[in-house]
């Protein structure tokens, strides 16, 4: 296995971008993250594209080869990789182990998706897709409710409370209000969001990330080669995946997210580090709950923890940890297949020292976490500064 | 959801028909054609096992915005519900308040109907759960 660096970032505003298409999302952030990278197009081996469901949400499938072609690369080889709300982090997967194995030394891999061309009912209906349809969402449940479950199973077990889900999306917001790239980057406030509207008891609107559009792109290159191109490299130390069951009602402990841990563990284990070892970390807060059970499973605090822990502050920037640095998928946005990708952006960022007023002091090491339904696929990749 | 996909598992789905591994005696619902863990062992040793359709609250929560086939029905509660057989599943829990359930409250499941495709269209109908208290 060869040492792996990312060499080039981009990507996209994210939000409602009524007047930017699926290939336009990618080609914008593909070329981006070229520019970044002082890499030329021919000397690209191959692409993949983390996309959730461009079938349903545009009618669009075979989307790695339409943004490749529209890129004026359609000689490479693409392909899309789908694995629900992971389907960004999995794509980058792929493209580390291309390039880890040798196999190709310049891989582009980018995430997008459109969703604000179906309205929201309909969007939120296929993003219950990755749940299991049969035996979940057929019964009445929705996405949003399958993670009110779980957090009311989280307060049930461990006293965790609705304010200290609360102060998980105002840490988020406050951080998104650094981040010019974000959905909506101002601050908000803890009785804002306990105000709002109820979703899925205990889970109100601002519980819950946004539907967005929106890509990201990174371009890897084997670490030997990293000194031939112009960008800055930030080294991808590891990798780790982990799988759980499709349906929630399947776990025995509804409050821990196992695959998670089970990709945490992987990562942790190849790159010889501790969970105590990661500086900042962007984890995938589909809800805020989910940040919750996140920063526990992935080793950051003990189990029934995070809450208290959110609320004393220890994950605000530069404090005891920062998560979710970029505003997360709460407050950045979450445009399904880019998110994975759009996590790693933040992460090349952070060990850059190059994410302006919200820096994190001094970074070694950065970790994303990225999950795919209500959690049944996870993966997480560690990255370090590059010396 | 298509005819057929809902049609292939009527029986399950009106009867709480699950398996039971006849290599380790573990019940499953829905039913599933090994056993995860006896695996190839277990295979064409699933058994039939109806579930006797009574079991207890494990989370619950009150579903303010349904997917449009469930919109008459909004508010309601869902919940999972660990069965006495050990097996888990999903459904509406009903005839009572929100901020009545609890974790552990009993309840016994019956058939309902679940939606329907349009004014004439196919009824789907499926378990849903009451409480066994307010039964009795």
């Amino acid at each position: 296995m060869r040492d792996v660096v990312i060499i080039g970032i981009g990507e996209t505003e994210f939000g409602e971008l009524w007047d930017k298409s699926l290939r336009e999302i990618g080609i914008e952030a593909g070329l981006k993250a070229l520019q970044d990278g002082g890499v030329r197009g021919e000397e690209v081996d191959r692409m993949y594209i983390g996309n959730m469901s461009a079938g349903k949400l545009i009618d669009q499938e075979h989307v790695a080869p339409l943004i490749a072609d529209y890129a004026g690369l359609s000689h490479i080889p693409s392909t899309r990789v789908e694995s629900g709300g992971a389907s960004g982090g999995m794509a980058l997967s792929e493209a580390y182990k291309t390039v880890a194995s040798g196999m190709d030394d310049i891989v582009v891999v980018g995430g997008a998706e459109k969703m604000t061309d179906v309205g929201e009912e309909e969007a939120k209906k296929i993003l219950s897709s990755t749940a299991d349809q049969e035996w979940e969402i057929v019964f009445g449940a929705t996405f949003d409710s399958l993670y009110a479950m779980m957090a009311r199973y989280h307060m049930d077990e461990y006293g965790t409370t609705r304010e200290q889900l609360a102060e998980v999306a105002v840490k988020n917001h406050s951080n998104a209000s650094k981040n010019p790239m974000a959905q909506f980057p101002r601050e908000t406030n803890k009785d804002f969001v306990m105000g709002a509207p109820m979703v899925s008891e205990p889970l109100g609107m601002f519980d819950c990330a946004p539907l967005s559009d929106g890509g990201a792109a990174l371009v890897l290159c084997p670490a030997e080669r990293a000194d031939e191109f112009e960008g800055q490299p930030v080294e991808i130390v590891s990798m780790g995946e982990g799988g759980d069951t499709i349906a929630v009602h399947e776990r025995e402990d509804i409050g821990t997210l196992k695959a998670t841990k089970r990709a945490a563990k992987k990562a942790y284990e190849r790159a010889d580090i501790t969970a105590e070892d990661i500086d900042f970390a962007e984890v995938h807060d589909n809800f805020t709950i989910t940040e919750i059970m996140a920063i526990e499973d992935l080793g950051f605090f003990d189990k029934g923890e995070g809450g208290p822990a959110t609320e004393e502050g220890r994950t605000r920037l530069n404090s005891e940890i920062s998560i979710n640095t970029s505003g997360g998928l709460k407050a950045k946005g979450r445009p399904v297949g880019a998110v994975g990708i759009s996590q790693a952006v933040e992460a090349v960022e952070q060990l850059r020292e190059d994410a302006g007023d919200r820096q994190v002091e001094d970074p070694e090491y950065g970790l994303t976490h990225n999950m795919g339904g209500t959690g049944a696929s996870a993966v997480v990749h560690i990255f370090r500064r590059w010396s | 959801m298509a005819i057929p996909r809902f049609w292939r598992e009527i029986r399950q789905r009106y009867k709480g028909i699950g398996v039971e591994c006849k290599n380790c005696g573990e019940i499953f619902f829905p039913p599933r054609d090994i056993c995860p863990e006896c695996r190839r062992e277990s295979y064409q040793k699933m058994e039939e096992y109806e579930l006797k359709g009574t079991g207890e609250v494990v989370t619950y929560t009150k579903v303010y915005e349904p997917h449009p086939e469930f919109k008459d029905l909004s508010p309601y509660v869902m919940a999972i519900i660990e069965m006495d057989e050990g097996v888990r599943v999903t459904g509406h829990l009903v005839d009572i308040d929100y901020e009545q359930v609890e974790r552990g409250m009993k309840v016994e499941a019956s058939m309902r109907k679940l939606g329907q495709d349009s004014p004439e269209g196919l009824i789907y109908y499926g378990y849903k759960f009451w409480p066994l208290d307010n039964n009795e």
